[in-house]
């Protein structure tokens, strides 16, 4: 409780200055959110969905918040890493939560209709749409609702009826602040019918500064409309991130959502996807490398709710040192979701005794025509494959990176962008190599 | 070559090995066969340094230095060359990046630059033309979805990108019919040099008639029992085992 009151107490306090700094839109909903946050508290270990992330003590912690919106001054050098060379995107930034498009983006090359925005912006210029969106989500966790209570700013996309975005755009998600600092991200994305969007969103955070990333991401998929999400974390080992995503998806669209945690410090992050459309496409996947005392959570939620949909879910985790990772994936069939085809797997590599993973799939069916399946395992590099490769030459170190590589790359050869798939092998390849740290200006893994 | 000298070596608590000699010199082919159970397979898993397998007693001297103080990958810039009896399916690692990382690792190893890529892409296709292997291949994972035979010509097709000078080649015949058989052992006769060695583990005179041994040498409980020139594998073809056998535990 000792977290949740400060955080109540600050509102309190600085309601007048979080409100008058604060479209309409945004404090409409402050009220409702403070009234469920006391009702239902930030989730404790007990939570059966919280057994192996104690967000309560990441949030515990006195963290500045940027309530009087400091203009907070932005590098846009740093994030070199995140340029995916042959990948032309619509580059965007969140210092914090407060919201900057690059210097070279240039809004008038993005499709008619296609707005882009910081979310106050937006909630001010928008307001009708905003309205019509923001908050409808069902949240299932304290730390949406806090999110809700204090959120400033954050980024939406809205992309009307039938209007493709081929250009992928991208957010990077940036902690520059000189101390410590909690950010209250909210990502509003909104696809109208037989919309198309890509959206890489890069979470770096590469100062030492410990810092709390406290992420909203509420997506509204409806009927035809196509959103492909790369979620790419790369933060130093203070950092601690709990991103809630809700998604909506109406009939026959499509949801692609590929998470992947390169480098961290705690992660939890859940993905709720509604499945109200019949004959949806969803598709959740992730990687995760993690090392040293590294914490990796995720949960996902797929609802089917509304008949022949199908879902697949891939999760590969490698960890060593004495890292934790932690998967819980529940899929609900819903007594009307006749024809749901849905497939959950989860693959770990645990190479070290002291690192640990914890795997739960859990299917709820009460539709008598569907197909379901799950699988999970935890196991080691392929010994004779070791071998096999060390006949050939290839030195033992050397044949374990090409291993680990492997195992991730079923998840990254699913991804459409070529670039995109270039720049993420490369990186995952550094990171097995630790050599991430060699990068200029980085002091991701110190 | 090759000098192996008392040679020990067991799996957990059992001896397997006890007290094997033989010598390879350059440029010769030896068979060795002999029935299951004799050490054949653990023979060979010893000299490329399987850790499954621990040397208790003995030496072996490859090429003048010691082999068993090697790691596997050194044995294997050194000029050895295994060709699995059960070659290893690697799903994710395509053919390519596999050879590519073997043969950069072993010029690292002599002191070279990693080759350049039209180099390395036409080693590739030369290679290749010898066991008949086609490009598709390449790009699969290693082994991943192979038949039998491509599995085997796969291994040769390996053994020809290496060019080792002691290349084992542990019951390649297995499970080839003929046609793969023929095109395996063309590709092993193709490959061989007067300075490179063969070590040929087979139950069957067949694959012999196609890579044809100098030497044979009967293995049975460990130790090499009786060796002789290419007239015994015919003797054994059809007299079988226990006749050597036979005459060795009388001798004892």
């Amino acid at each position: 409780m000792k977290a949740l009151n400060q955080y109540i107490e600050l509102y309190k306090e600085q309601k007048d200055v979080i409100e008058n700094t604060s479209a309409p839109g945004l404090n409409a909903q402050r009220a409702f959110a403070l009234e469920a946050l006391a009702h239902k508290g930030l989730p404790v270990e007990s939570d059966e969905n919280y057994l192996h992330s104690n967000v309560e003590e990441w949030l515990a912690p006195n963290y500045g918040l940027n309530i009087q919106r400091l203009n907070l001054p932005l590098d846009t050098e740093e994030p070199f890493r995140c340029s995916v060379p042959n990948l032309s995107t619509q580059l965007y930034f969140l210092n914090g939560d407060s919201f900057m498009s690059a210097p070279q983006t240039n809004a008038s090359l993005l499709p008619d209709g296609v707005i882009v925005k910081g979310l106050n912006t937006f909630a001010c210029d928008y307001s009708e749409i905003f309205s019509r969106y923001y908050n409808k989500s069902s949240f299932t966790d304290g730390t949406s609702f806090l999110n809700t209570l204090l959120v400033q700013d954050g980024f939406v996309v809205y992309v009307p009826k039938n209007v493709v975005v081929e250009k992928p755009i991208q957010l990077i998600e940036l902690m520059q602040s000189q101390f410590s600092m909690l950010a209250c991200r909210r990502i509003l994305l909104i696809l109208e019918q037989g919309a198309a969007l890509k959206l890489l969103l890069c979470d770096h955070s590469l100062r030492m500064q410990e810092y709390l990333s406290l992420q909203v991401v509420e997506a509204f998929v409806e009927d035809n409309a196509s959103l492909e999400l790369y979620d790419l974390e790369e933060t130093h080992t203070g950092n601690s991130r709990i991103s809630s995503l809700y998604v909506n998806v109406g009939n026959d669209s499509r949801f692609v959502c590929n998470n992947i945690t390169l480098h961290n410090g705690r992660t939890r992050n859940s993905a709720n996807v509604a499945v109200n459309g019949h004959g949806a496409e969803i598709v959740l996947n992730g990687i995760v490398i993690a090392d040293k005392e590294q914490h990796v959570d995720n949960y996902t939620f797929i609802d089917h709710n509304s008949c022949n949909s199908t879902s697949r879910e891939l999760f590969k985790y490698v960890l060593s040192g004495s890292s934790v990772g932690a998967f819980k994936g529940k899929v609900l069939v819903r007594g009307g979701a006749q024809g749901t085809d849905s497939q959950q797997t989860n693959r770990n590599l645990a190479l070290t005794s002291s690192a640990r993973m914890f795997a739960e799939p859990q299917l709820e069916i009460y539709a008598d025509n569907v197909k379901c399946s799950h699988g999970a395992t935890v196991g080691q590099l392929d010994q004779a494959a070791l071998f096999y490769m060390r006949q050939r030459g290839i030195s033992e170190q050397e044949a374990k990176m090409l291993l680990k590589e492997a195992f991730v790359g079923e998840v990254i050869d699913s991804i459409p962008l070529a670039p995109l798939r270039d720049r993420l092998n490369r990186l995952i390849s550094l990171r097995f190599r630790g050599q991430l740290a060699q990068c200029k200006g980085c002091n991701i893994c110190h | 070559m090759l000098k192996i000298d008392n040679l020990h070596a067991s799996v957990g608590d059992k001896e397997i090995l006890k007290g094997l000699s033989l010598e390879v010199g350059a440029g010769q082919v030896h068979a060795i066969m002999g029935p299951n159970g004799s050490g054949k397979s653990t023979l060979s898993n010893v000299l490329v340094g399987h850790p499954g397998y621990t040397v208790t007693q003995g030496s072996v001297t490859f090429k003048g230095k010691n082999l068993l103080e090697m790691s596997a990958e050194n044995r294997s810039h050194e000029g050895l060359f295994m060709s699995f009896q059960y070659p290893v399916e690697i799903p994710g690692v395509s053919m390519m990046n596999f050879m590519r990382t073997a043969i950069n690792e072993k010029r690292k190893y002599l002191g070279l630059e990693p080759i350049a890529p039209a180099d390395f892409l036409k080693l590739v296709k030369e290679k290749r033309e010898i066991v008949k292997l086609d490009n598709k291949f390449m790009n699969r994972s290693v082994n991943q979805g192979f038949s039998g035979g491509e599995k085997k010509r796969n291994e040769i097709f390996q053994m020809a990108m290496l060019e080792p000078s002691l290349s084992i080649l542990d019951e390649t015949d297995s499970g080839l019919d003929i046609d793969a058989l023929r095109i395996v052992a063309e590709g092993v006769n193709a490959l061989k040099t007067p300075q490179s060695s063969v070590i040929v583990i087979t139950h069957y005179q067949r694959l012999l008639d196609y890579i044809k041994p100098d030497i044979v040498h009967v293995l049975y409980n460990g130790q090499i029992i009786r060796t002789a020139g290419p007239e015994l594998a015919l003797e054994l073809e059809n007299r079988g085992y226990d006749w050597v056998i036979d005459e060795f535990e009388n001798k004892k």
